[in-house]
């Protein structure tokens, strides 16, 4: 076989390896999503059967829905909540578990297990100890403390779905900035204690800097996750109490799915379309210009 | 010595909210529903009833059944796609590569929410609606695929270009070389994207209560809110019988394999 057989057999070959992911993100991600833009400039409801194009009413719709807005800052508060929580948890986890003790292999499976647990059975759980009369207010109540209706109180509702959705997941970022943690040189550290660096200093000025690139990656995954989180309000608070915990995903599917309002719900897509592409792509960015060593 | 003391206190502190449900769904399972909101840590008197109502109130075999079959499906063919397309990414040189990769990896920015109207109608003019088949082919070919094919190009990237030469000599062709020389080295990143692709298929919602309609057809996390009395109030009790069912047979499989488990995952976040 000469060289250009080979390599014209190579080229055939590529297309083949890559035909598959390629015509199936085709079919199922990108001609659907320019289906999602060519529905949102039309009234479409399904039950009444009717299609009609009008072009951007619907984007006009949405700048002046209430209920949009509530969902939008709804859907901050949970994002913003889940990443401060799940990645300072995750990186106190990490560095716990980075000491040299006996029987971390044993912690770190407790603390991971929840990931493995079926995200609505782990979410039913909770539904039961939150509410009044269930475990975690009778703990409160072991201090003393009168625990609250905690998934019929306006602010109490968007706090337990956040720590809930922590709880289960924080596993994973754990594991991941255990492993960045490990490879953080220890010389590093012991020249900074002859200098007579504080444990904190070293912590800020050596480890944050050295594992800044899985910060970034979890915060990625963190955010982008938050922004997907459905079957936790479904099952936990429905949207309620009132649209205190209606983020935007929720609505798209109250608005799609539970009003029939395709063509409202396919505007709502576009919008959370756009809101993603945009928070990875900065992401994207911010990691060339924040983090400290690109590999 | 006191530091030790302190570092076990604080690690068994903190281990409470991730074990304690966990705990607590095992065993109020098996407590008659008058007892759930007790506060006592294993049930006064144990009841097995609840796993009989569960499957007397639906037809959980079979529904346990369609989720175990779904995932494996889901799983095995994400593999496959994303093996194939990540070895040709990494490996081989054809024209338009690079665009082709970027074409793929938009998928990462599109998650499978954004689509679901278009998606939906367009199983329902195939007659697709309340089968299986929107589960099984939507995540084998979107964005939980296109990161499996991220994790397998970076894999497969790293591997030394040796390998394959030494392979070629031996007169292996791209296809041989891939089936008998990269997939089973790529078995650590194989094994990351089968944890996630599972994992993600296991506890799929949305998909499933837009889809489907009748009981036979749903999925675990679908069942497990359907556990309701006549009056439509939550038969708590079973509720957690059907949830203990779900969700311990995974964490047993994890618990024996999870050295493999764990460091296959933090392995391909830090590469990837």
């Amino acid at each position: 076989m000469t060289f250009w057989t080979y390599r014209r057999r190579d080229n055939l070959v590529g297309y083949l390896f890559v035909a598959p992911a390629l015509l199936g993100s085709l079919a199922f991600v990108l001609i659907p999503l320019v289906l999602v833009g060519w529905y949102s400039l039309n009234e479409w409801n399904v039950l009444g059967g009717t299609f009609e194009f009008i072009g951007a009413e619907n984007y006009q719709q949405l700048l002046n829905d209430e209920k949009l807005r509530s969902a939008l800052v709804a859907t901050a508060w949970f994002a913003v909540g889940l990443v401060v929580l799940n990645l300072s948890l995750a990186l106190l986890l990490a560095v716990l578990l980075n000491q040299k003790l006996r029987g971390t292999t044993l912690f770190r499976t407790l603390f991971f297990s929840p990931v493995l647990v079926s995200l609505v059975a782990w979410t039913l759980v909770w539904q039961l100890m939150l509410q009044p009369e269930g475990s975690v207010n009778g703990l409160l109540g072991f201090f003393g403390i009168d625990g609250p209706n905690w998934l019929r109180g306006e602010s109490t509702a968007m706090i337990s779905v956040i720590v809930v959705q922590v709880i289960k997941n924080v596993g994973l970022n754990m594991v991941l900035f255990l492993a960045a943690l490990q490879g953080v040189p220890a010389p590093l550290y012991e020249a900074a204690k002859i200098d007579g660096a504080g444990a904190w200093t070293r912590f800020r000025r050596i480890t944050i800097p050295l594992i800044s690139p899985t910060i970034l990656l979890t915060s990625i995954i963190t955010i982008v996750g938050s922004l997907q989180v459905f079957a936790q309000i479904a099952v936990l608070t429905q949207g309620g109490p009132g649209t205190s915990t209606t983020v935007l995903i929720y609505y798209l599917y109250q608005q799609a799915f539970q009003f029939h309002h395709f063509g409202y719900g396919a505007t709502i897509s576009v919008l959370l379309f756009v809101i993603v592409a945009a928070l990875t792509l900065v992401q994207w960015r911010m990691r060339r210009k924040w983090v400290l060593h690109e590999s | 010595m006191n530091r030790k003391v302190a570092l076990y206190g604080l690690l068994c502190l903190l281990c409470v909210p991730f074990v304690f449900p966990t705990w607590w769904m095992v065993t109020s399972s098996m407590k008659p529903i008058s007892e759930i909101f007790s506060e006592s840590l294993l049930p006064s008197e144990w009841t097995f009833s609840t796993y009989e109502q569960v499957f007397r109130m639906q037809p959980f075999g079979q529904q346990y059944w369609n989720s175990l079959y779904i995932a494996v499906i889901v799983t095995v063919g994400t593999m496959a796609v994303a093996a194939l397309a990540g070895y040709a990414f990494a490996r081989i040189r054809f024209p338009g590569q690079n665009v082709l990769f970027v074409v793929v990896l938009t998928g990462l920015l599109i998650p499978s929410e954004v689509t679901i109207v278009p998606l939906f109608q367009l199983f329902q003019s195939l007659g697709l609606t309340n089968t299986h088949w929107p589960l099984i082919i939507v995540p084998v070919f979107g964005a939980p695929c296109v990161l499996a094919i991220f994790i397998m190009r970076q894999f497969f990237i790293a591997l030394p270009a040796e390998l394959e030469e030494a392979a070629r000599m031996d007169g292996l062709g791209r296809a041989g070389i891939f089936w008998q020389v990269a997939l089973p080295l790529a078995r650590p990143a194989l094994g990351a994207v089968a944890i996630f692709t599972f994992l993600h298929s296991w506890n799929l919602y949305l998909e499933p209560i837009v889809y489907l309609s009748t009981p036979d057809m749903f999925t675990l996390p679908q069942a497990l809110t359907q556990f309701v009395d006549i009056y439509g109030g939550p038969m708590w009790n079973v509720q957690l019988a059907a949830a203990t069912m779900t969700a311990v047979p995974i964490l047993v499989v994890f618990v024996l394999a999870q050295r493999q488990f764990i460091e296959g995952l933090a392995h391909t976040g830090v590469k990837g």
